[in-house]
C-alpha cells in the first residue's frame, strides 16, 4: 500500500486506541456513588455510580494487549511488525518442516514397482489414507465409485490398469470425450446403434435393429470402440461389451450417452501430491481391484 | 401479578383496540403493536424454517425433490425470517414505543410510521418469496436482489425520519440511553445497508457487486460483523435498557458505565470485521486490526451486560417471582457469554480450529437465542399487555410465560452445547494427522461423527420453537380478555383478595 494510506492506517488504528482510552479513564473518577441523575425517563431513573473497577482495568488491559500485538505482529500498515511474522511465511515454514519430516516415508517406497508394492501393507496403510482424503469424495470409500465416477475394485481400467497407467491417471489426471451423435444420426439411428450396443454387452436385442446398428457402428464409433468394440485405453474409450456402464446402463441413459455425448474429468493430482505419494496411491488403487480383504486396514 | 387485575379495573373500558387507547394516551401505539404482533409472528415462521433446516442436516431425506425447499435455499430465508423480520419486528415495536415513552411525545407522523410498517412487511414478504426461488446476491445476510434493497433503503429512510424527528421533537430535556442505542442503531445499518448492498443491475432480478475480490471479502464482513453489531446488540441494548429497569422496577445501574460503553461499543465495532477472514487473501495487517478490536470489543460489550444485571441489585427476589424478568436477565447472560465467546474464537490461533465448523454455528445462536430472542419475547410480554390496555405484563397466564422461559432457556443449552461439541470434534478431527502426515480422518467421517450432534441441535431448536408457540397462545388469549371481559365477579374477587 502507497506510504500516505499506511499512514492514514497508522494514525487511525493509534487514534483510535488513544481515543477509546480516553473515553474509559477520562469517565473513571466522575460518579456520585447511590445517587441518581436527577433525570426521570417515563418513569425510569439512573444511578451515578462509578465504572466497576475490574471492568476498568479489563477494558484498559485489551487496549494495552492490543498496542504490543501490534508492534510484534503487522497492523500498522507498512509497519511489519518486530516478528517478522507473516501468514505466508508461517505456511512456507510449516510446509517446508513437514516437508522435511514426511517425505523420508513417502520416498523408501519410491524404487519398488506398483506391482511389487501392492502386497506391501505399510504402502498401502499410507495409501489408504491418501486415498481417504484425495479420491474418496469422487470414488467413494470403498472406491466402489459412481455415476460418472468408475469403480476401482473391478479389473476395469478405461485408461489402463497396469501401475505406470494407473499413476499417470493420477499425475496428470484424464479428460474423456464422448462425440455427440445426434446431430449426425438422428434418433432412429441413434436407436438401433444403441441396441447393437446392447447386444454387443450380452443381451438379446431385435435382430433388424442389430444389424442396421453394427453398420452405424462400424461407420463412426470403431475409430474409438474398436471393431469387437473392446474399447482403447489410449483414448479412455470403454469396452462395450460387458455390463460396467459408467453412465448408466438403461436403453435411455445408453441413447442419452449417444445422443449428447460426455466428457468424464478426472482431475491432475501430480502438483498437490508430488510423485512420490501417487505411486503409493497409485498401488493402493491398484490393490483394490486385487478384491483382497487382508489388505484393507 | 394481582394488582395488576386492580389497576386493569379501573383503567378506562376502551374496548380492545389498542389504538383507541392510543388517543387517549396521547401516543400513537398502532404502529407499536402492529409490530409487536408480527414479531411473534414472523418469529414462529422463522424458527420453524430453522427447525426444518436442522432436520434436512440430520436427515437428508428432508431435502425433497422440489427445489424451493432445499437446504441452499431455504438457509438464506431462514436467517432473513429471524433477523430482519423477527428481530427487525421487534426492534422497530420496542424503538418506536420507547422514543415516545421517554420523550413524552406522540411520532411525528402517523403516515409514515404505517408506511414503515406495511413498507418492511412488503420487503419481508418480497423475501419470503425471491430466496426460494433462488434469486440471490449470495452475499451473506445481505442476498436480496436490488429492487428490494431499494425498498429496505426506502423504508429505513422513512423510519430515521420517523425516530429522529420524534426524538428531536421530545419533551425532556435529555435523550435516555435507551435512544442512544437505537439512534447507532438506525444510522450504522442504513450506512452498512447501502455500501454493501451497492451493485450494477443487470435485470431487475441479477445484480452484480461493485466490489470484486479481497474488497468484496472484506465489505461482504464489515457489513456482516456489523449486522450483528448494531443490528443485533446495539438495537437490542436499546430494548434492554429501557425494559430491563421498567420491569424490575429499578434505576438504572450506572449512567456513567452506559456512556462509557456506549461509545467504546459502537466506535469499536466497526473494525472487527476482519475476523471473520482470518488466513484469507486479505492483508495480514487487516488480519491483525480486526482481531485486536475484537479483543478491545469485549469490556464495551460486557458493559451492557454490567449494566442490565447490577439494575437489579437489592432487587434479585424479584427473579424467583417474575418469569418476564427472566428472560430479561437470562438473555443478558447469554448475551455475556457470547461477547466473551467472540472475542476468543477471533483470535488467529482459536480461529484457526474454529473456523467453518459448528461451534461458529453455536456461537451465532447463543447470541441469537439465547440473546436477541429472549430479550425481544421478555420485552414483548412486557410491552403486549400495554397495547390491548392493560398493566405492562400482565399477559393472559403468567404460568405460560415460566413455561415459555424453560422452553426457551433448555432449547437455547441444548442447541449451543451440541454445537460446541460438535465443532470442537470437526476442528480436531480435521487436523489430526498420521505419523506419516497423512489426515487421519476423511471429511465425511467427520460429518458422520457429527450426527448425534446435529439431532441434539434439532431437538433443542424444536423445544425453542415450541415455546414461540406457547406465546402465541397466551398473547392470542391476552388480545381477547379485554377489560370488559375480565370484568367479571371472580376477577374482581381476585383482585380484591
Amino acid at each position: 500500500m502507497s506510504s500516505l494510506v499506511s499512514a492514514i492506517v497508522i494514525i487511525g488504528t493509534l487514534g483510535s486506541l488513544l481515543v477509546f482510552f480516553l473515553i474509559l479513564h477520562l469517565n473513571r473518577h466522575i460518579a456520585r456513588p447511590g445517587e441518581t441523575t436527577g433525570h426521570v425517563y417515563d418513569g425510569i431513573e439512573e444511578y451515578d455510580n462509578p465504572l466497576p473497577s475490574w471492568w476498568y482495568w479489563a477494558f484498559l488491559l485489551s487496549i494495552i494487549f492490543s498496542v504490543g500485538y501490534l508492534l510484534w505482529y503487522p497492523g500498522l500498515g507498512n509497519f511489519a511488525g518486530l516478528a517478522g511474522w507473516t501468514k505466508v511465511g508461517e505456511l512456507e515454514q510449516t510446509m517446508a518442516e513437514a516437508e522435511a519430516r514426511y517425505s523420508p516415508i513417502f520416498a523408501q517406497y519410491r524404487e519398488t514397482a506398483v506391482e511389487e508394492l501392492v502386497t506391501d501393507a505399510d504402502a498401502l496403510k499410507i495409501g489408504r489414507r491418501l486415498y481417504a482424503t484425495n479420491c474418496s469424495v469422487c470414488h467413494g470409500a470403498t472406491g466402489q465409485g459412481s455415476y460418472g465416477f468408475p469403480n476401482l475394485t473391478d479389473e476395469e481400467w478405461l485408461w489402463g490398469g497396469s501401475g505406470e497407467q494407473i499413476k499417470t491417471s493420477i499425475l496428470q489426471g484424464r479428460m474423456a470425450m464422448m462425440t455427440p451423435w445426434l446431430g449426425v444420426l438422428g434418433e432412429q439411428e441413434v436407436h438401433d446403434v444403441a441396441s447393437h450396443v446392447m447386444s454387443m454387452a450380452g443381451r438379446d436385442m431385435d435382430e433388424a435393429e442389430v444389424a442396421r446398428g453394427q453398420q452405424t457402428f462400424m461407420t463412426y464409433c470403431v475409430a474409438c470402440h474398436g471393431q469387437d468394440g473392446k474399447g482403447n485405453v489410449f483414448l479412455g474409450a470403454p469396452d462395450l461389451t460387458n455390463e460396467i456402464w459408467l453412465y448408466g446402463n438403461s436403453r435411455l441413459h445408453i441413447e442419452h450417452t449417444i445422443k449428447q455425448g460426455r466428457s468424464g474429468v478426472m482431475p491432475a493430482f501430480g502438483k498437490q501430491l508430488g510423485d512420490d505419494k501417487v505411486h503409493i496411491l497409485a498401488a493402493y488403487v491398484k490393490s483394490l481391484s486385487r478384491s483382497n480383504p487382508e489388505q484393507s486396514e | 401479578m394481582k394488582p395488576a387485575f386492580a389497576l386493569r379495573y379501573t383503567a378506562p373500558v376502551s374496548g380492545i383496540i389498542g389504538c383507541v387507547m392510543s388517543e387517549q394516551t396521547g401516543y400513537n401505539y398502532r404502529v407499536v403493536k402492529q409490530f409487536a404482533l408480527m414479531t411473534v409472528v414472523w418469529g414462529i415462521v422463522g424458527m420453524l424454517v430453522g427447525v426444518l433446516l436442522a432436520a434436512q442436516l440430520t436427515w437428508p431425506v428432508f431435502n425433497t425433490e422440489l427445489p424451493w425447499f432445499h437446504f441452499g435455499r431455504l438457509r438464506p430465508l431462514h436467517t432473513n425470517a429471524v433477523i430482519f423480520a423477527f428481530g427487525g419486528s421487534a426492534l422497530f415495536a420496542t424503538s418506536l414505543f420507547v422514543v415516545q415513552r421517554t420523550c413524552q411525545v406522540r411520532l411525528i407522523s402517523d403516515g409514515l410510521a404505517a408506511f414503515v410498517f406495511w413498507g418492511w412487511q412488503l420487503v419481508i414478504v418480497s423475501a419470503a418469496v425471491t430466496l426460494p426461488l433462488g434469486l440471490t446476491t449470495s452475499k451473506e445476510y445481505a442476498e436480496l436482489e436490488w429492487p428490494i434493497d431499494i425498498l429496505i433503503t426506502l423504508v429505513w429512510v422513512a423510519y430515521a425520519i420517523l425516530f429522529f424527528g420524534t426524538l428531536a421533537k421530545r419533551k425532556t430535556q435529555h435523550i435516555y440511553v435507551a435512544n442512544w442505542f437505537f439512534s447507532a442503531f438506525i444510522v450504522a445499518v442504513a450506512i452498512l445497508h447501502i455500501f454493501n448492498s451497492l451493485a450494477l443491475p443487470v435485470t431487475l432480478t441479477k445484480s452484480y457487486s461493485v466490489y470484486a475480490g479481497a474488497i468484496d471479502a472484506m465489505v461482504q464482513w464489515w457489513y456482516g460483523h456489523n449486522a450483528v453489531g448494531f443490528f443485533l446488540t446495539a438495537g437490542f441494548l436499546g430494548m434492554m435498557y429501557y425494559f430491563v429497569p421498567k420491569q424490575a422496577d429499578r434505576p438504572v445501574y450506572s449512567y456513567r458505565l452506559s456512556v462509557v460503553h456506549f461509545w467504546a461499543l459502537i466506535a469499536v465495532y466497526v473494525w472487527a470485521g476482519p475476523h471473520h477472514l482470518h488466513y484469507s487473501a486479505l492483508p495480514d495487517w487487516a488480519q491483525s486490526l480486526g482481531m485486536v478490536m475484537s479483543l478491545v470489543l469485549l469490556a464495551p460489550s460486557w458493559g451492557g451486560m454490567i449494566n442490565g444485571i447490577m439494575t437489579l441489585s437489592g432487587a434479585w427476589d424479584k427473579l424467583r417471582t417474575d418469569p418476564i424478568l427472566k428472560f430479561l436477565i437470562v438473555s443478558l447472560s447469554f448475551y455475556g457469554m457470547s461477547t466473551f465467546e467472540g472475542p476468543m474464537m477471533s483470535i488467529k490461533s482459536v480461529n484457526s480450529l474454529s473456523h467453518f465448523t459448528d461451534w461458529t454455528v453455536g456461537h451465532v445462536h447463543s447470541g441469537a437465542l439465547g440473546w436477541v430472542a429472549m430479550i425481544s419475547i421478555g420485552s414483548m410480554y412486557h410491552l403486549i399487555p400495554i397495547m390491548y390496555g392493560k398493566k405492562a405484563g400482565d399477559m393472559y397466564s403468567e404460568k405460560l410465560i415460566d413455561i415459555h422461559f424453560w422452553l426457551s432457556t433448555i432449547g437455547t443449552v441444548l442447541y449451543i452445547a451440541s454445537m460446541w461439541v460438535n465443532g470442537l470434534m470437526q476442528g480436531l478431527m480435521w487436523r489430526a494427522v498420521n505419523s506419516d502426515g497423512t489426515l487421519t480422518y476423511s471429511f465425511v467421517e467427520s460429518v458422520e461423527a457429527s450426527f448425534p450432534g446435529y439431532v441434539v441441535r434439532f431437538v433443542g431448536g424444536t423445544i425453542f420453537f415450541v415455546g414461540m408457540l406457547v406465546m402465541a397462545y397466551n398473547v392470542w388469549m391476552t388480545a381477547r380478555s379485554n377489560p370488559e371481559e375480565t370484568a367479571e365477579p371472580t376477577v374482581v374477587g381476585a383482585a380484591g383478595a
